[in-house]
């Protein structure tokens, strides 16, 4: 019995133990206070205050989550083919990832921007960069698809992109690699980068109404790595700032080759003089050749076109359009506060952050306070055009996004750390650790006029210990974070899709009411669409047949066709007649060198399929659907080139021969 | 009573950590109440009307032949693909005689309102045990409700 009690009297103790240490943070894995889940926590069956728009990275699409719950709402794919949708694969997709290289099934999704009206975020569409062949996506948030690609010439690696003027005038695409011209001969030697190599940076015009893109200009650069960029605001609205790097024009071994000066540039642009130098015929036409995809909403359809001109200034020709303001170590970040006065460079490289003041610049400008010219560009006295420095705020800084307060957040790539700094006397506020090695970071509204400054998402590139092990790789980790306090709080961690680089945060309120429920069917135009029922048919066209094909919870009309051959390319066009929120149908047939089709309520979308060999084919939907789902299948009959099975096809009427129709029978 | 103890310590040492999370529930839940009027403003509920936004629909003694042609055109698109004409059942039941099994204004609340017929009315809740299929709100508006209640009446042979 005493025994018994002294046992019972140690187990508290320990249990005291364990809480009390459960009290004090002593790691990363416990640094977080005890409110940090009721921040986060959105309750089952309610909504998140904000949609997050995460870029994808290498997987070449575009995420979706609702904050501040980390809740994975949707994954877009944009400039990757996607099986589970049939993106890429069916008929009316594959133009989408048209380009003048072909048919493209990945890209790099690195930078994602909302469209802006008067320098806040409108809803209404949501811009991504493909980095590794040239291109900007449009995805429209009405229906959460891509619904244009539009490629770019003269560019290789579109990185300083696409970021948007205040009222999306232009969507800005810069080049991380410059190369030859599209138009010159290209089969020039590496190391003749210096006379050969040339940058472009592309205006994207975007129509305010339909959001159909087109290239406005293109400014002709000196060969050096465009970075990341940024538009001016309110005061600086007509102009555009760029990092560069290498501008040493290295053309092997950048890691040290592109690292040697001590200080690069942000080009300023006066965007609004480009164009009127392009209404004035300025510009110059050249030929070359990229697509233009755009996927039509009423026939569920995509066509790529491919365009041949492309109108170019060169900035070394017009002397009071670029600047160029040196900016310490191989900038990156390029990022202006909400008042349109600051610019921040986050040198990767340097042990300082530098704030760029506009008035400054304009006021150096007018003095022609310039220490020279880089192959003809005004370079701007460093110390005329700097509001000042941030002094050791951090090791290796990346991105800089704000918070409307006066305060700016920084990560540091090196240190592994967010740091809040005061814009006006550049002081540090408080720095926080993350896990590990954040690149891009979003504050909702974070890089417009009107940050909403309750949250900072944070996207790390690497991972290690923060989730359980799976295998060499791990999906990358989101921290968010806070911001409301002095302190920043971290609250969550939730794994994303590829690798992070930039998002963009929105109220929810701007987009949720405006998402479509439906495809309306009697508004259908594809070519290829069957309104019910009495409109489906196979139809023979000498070796292509095309099989209209209805579905509806559960079963398609038809589900028996016979009289297929081999040698046959046909085409299922298969109809979704549900006019109901969220009731997809999906299609798949076995042996199909393919995808599956996913097909939206009211939309008609087309799965091409060449038998291989003679037999019976089941198809089936891949969504469930009804509580009859599983009977939601059908048989299609191919038979040898010389047979002469006739065509056959309908639904609940090709019945045994000795039975009655059970459908019949009363 | 010792355990009684080593509870007491635990729970006082959670207490010490404060920060206690239940002061907080984020987006209260608010359940609207449906007694006594429905949700579109309607009296009560009513097994007849069933519920949903028509409460009297006016029919002439002869057949709208201008209305029945639209309506035949929705239900090609819209119902054909489950609804016979006949008595047959297929994946739901045929339309024959369905317009003296349901007054006018049930039949367009269940094609107008139908997840909420689904979930409280008997009727539409007996045939969803003999179906097993939800009937799809197929986004039927007002007048294609009208426009198809007047093509049910010319199948049941209204001239």
């Amino acid at each position: 019995m005493r025994k018994k009690n002294l046992w019972m009297l140690a187990m508290a103790g320990f249990g005291l133990l364990i809480v009390q240490y459960s009290c004090k943070p002593k790691n990363a894995g416990n640094a977080v206070s005890g409110d940090a889940a009721s921040k986060a926590y959105v309750a089952p069956g309610k909504y998140d205050e904000f949609y997050n728009f995460v870029s994808g990275g290498f997987s070449g699409q575009m995420s979706v989550y609702g904050i501040p719950s980390g809740r994975l709402l949707r994954v877009i794919p944009v400039f990757s083919i996607d099986p589970q949708t049939g993106y890429g694969y069916s008929e009316e997709t594959k133009p989408m990832l048209n380009t003048s290289h072909g048919f493209i099934p990945w890209d790099d999704l690195h930078h994602v921007e909302m469209s802006l009206t008067d320098g806040s975020p409108d809803g209404r569409w949501v811009f991504g960069n493909g980095n590794n062949t040239p291109r900007v996506a449009r995805l429209d948030l009405k229906t959460f698809r891509t619904a244009e690609i539009l490629e770019l010439p003269n560019s290789a690696g579109n990185h300083s992109s696409p970021f948007a003027t205040e009222n999306t005038e232009y969507i800005v695409a810069g080049t991380r690699f410059s190369v030859p011209m599209d138009n010159s001969n290209g089969d020039v030697p590496i190391n003749t980068y210096r006379e050969n190599f040339k940058g472009s940076i592309s205006f994207i015009k975007v129509d305010p109404t339909s959001g159909n893109m087109s290239i406005g200009f293109q400014l002709r650069t000196p060969g050096v790595n465009f970075d990341l960029s940024h538009a001016g605001k309110g005061k600086s609205h007509d102009w555009f700032f760029f990092s560069t790097y290498n501008t040493e024009q290295a053309n092997t071994l950048l890691e040290v080759n592109a690292s040697q000066r001590d200080k690069d540039f942000i080009m300023a642009v006066n965007w609004k003089k480009a164009e009127d130098l392009i209404k004035q015929g300025k510009g110059k036409k050249e030929s070359v050749r990229y697509a233009h995809n755009i996927y039509d909403e009423k026939n569920h359809t995509a066509t790529s076109k491919i365009e041949n001109e492309v109108t170019v200034l060169d900035v070394k020709d017009f002397k009071d359009l670029v600047y160029f303001i040196p900016c310490p170590k191989s900038p990156h970040g390029c990022d202006v506060d909400p008042t349109g006065e600051y610019i921040v460079g986050s040198g990767k490289l340097a042990a300082l952050l530098p704030v760029f003041s506009f008035d400054k610049i304009q006021k150096a400008i007018a003095a022609k306070d310039f220490i020279g010219e880089y192959e003809g560009i005004p370079v701007i006295r460093y110390e005329a055009a700097l509001y000042g420095e941030v002094q050791k705020p951090g090791l290796g800084p990346l991105h800089t996004e704000f918070d409307g307060k006066g305060n700016a957040i920084t990560t540091f790539f090196v240190s592994s750390e967010i740091v809040k700094w005061n814009i006006k006397d550049l002081k540090i506020i408080d720095r926080q650790p993350t896990y590990y090695s954040p690149g891009h970071l979003c504050i909702p509204g974070g890089d417009t006029k009107k940050p909403y400054g309750k949250y900072v998402i944070v996207y790390n590139k690497i991972t290690k210990d923060r989730y359980l092990p799976t295998g060499p790789e791990l999906a990358q980790s989101a921290q968010l974070f806070d911001i409301t306090g002095d302190k920043m709080q971290l609250i969550l961690d939730f794994p994303t899709i590829g690798e992070p680089h930039y998002a963009q945060a929105v109220p929810a309120d701007l987009i949720k009411n405006n998402s479509v429920r439906i495809f309306d069917i009697n508004a259908n135009a594809n070519p290829y669409v069957a309104k019910g029922e009495a409109e489906t048919k196979v139809v023979r066209n000498g070796k292509r047949v095309d099989i209209y094909i209805t579905a509806i919870r559960s079963h398609f009309t038809p589900d028996n066709i016979e009289g297929i051959k081999m040698g046959d390319e046909v085409y299922w066009h298969v109809t979704n007649l549900e006019q109901d929120w969220d009731v997809p149908h999906g299609f798949a047939v076995k042996g199909a060198l393919n995808a599956e089709l996913l097909i939206m309520p009211g939309e008609t979308q087309t799965l091409k399929w060449i038998p291989e060999k003679p037999g019976i084919y089941p198809f089936y939907c891949t969504d469930f659907c009804s509580a009859l789902h599983q009977e939601m299948q059908g048989y299609i009959r191919v038979s040898p080139a010389n047979s002469n099975v006739p065509l056959m096809f309908n639904t609940g009427k090709n019945m045994p021969k000795d039975t009655v129709s059970v459908i019949g029978s009363k | 009573m010792k355990k009684i103890l080593v509870i007491a310590i635990i729970v006082l040492g959670i207490a010490a950590c404060g920060n206690n999370p239940s002061g907080e529930t984020p987006n209260k839940d608010t359940t609207s109440s449906t007694q006594g009027t429905t949700a579109n403003g309607n009296p009560s509920y009513d097994p007849n009307r069933g519920e949903g936004k028509f409460t009297k629909v006016d029919l002439s003694p002869n057949l709208d032949a201008t209305k029945a042609a639209a309506g035949e055109k929705v239900y090609s698109v819209k119902c054909a693909a489950c609804h016979k004409l006949t008595d047959e059942k297929l994946v739901g039941p045929g339309w024959k005689g369905v317009t003296s099994r349901h007054t006018p204004e049930w039949i367009m609340n269940f094609t107008t309102n139908t997840d909420e017929m689904l979930s409280k009315d008997p009727k539409a809740q007996a045939m969803l045990e003999i179906c097993l299929v939800r009937m799809p709100n197929q986004n039927l508006s007002d007048e294609d409700a009208r426009n198809v209640y007047e093509f049910m009446r010319k199948n049941d042979g209204v001239k």
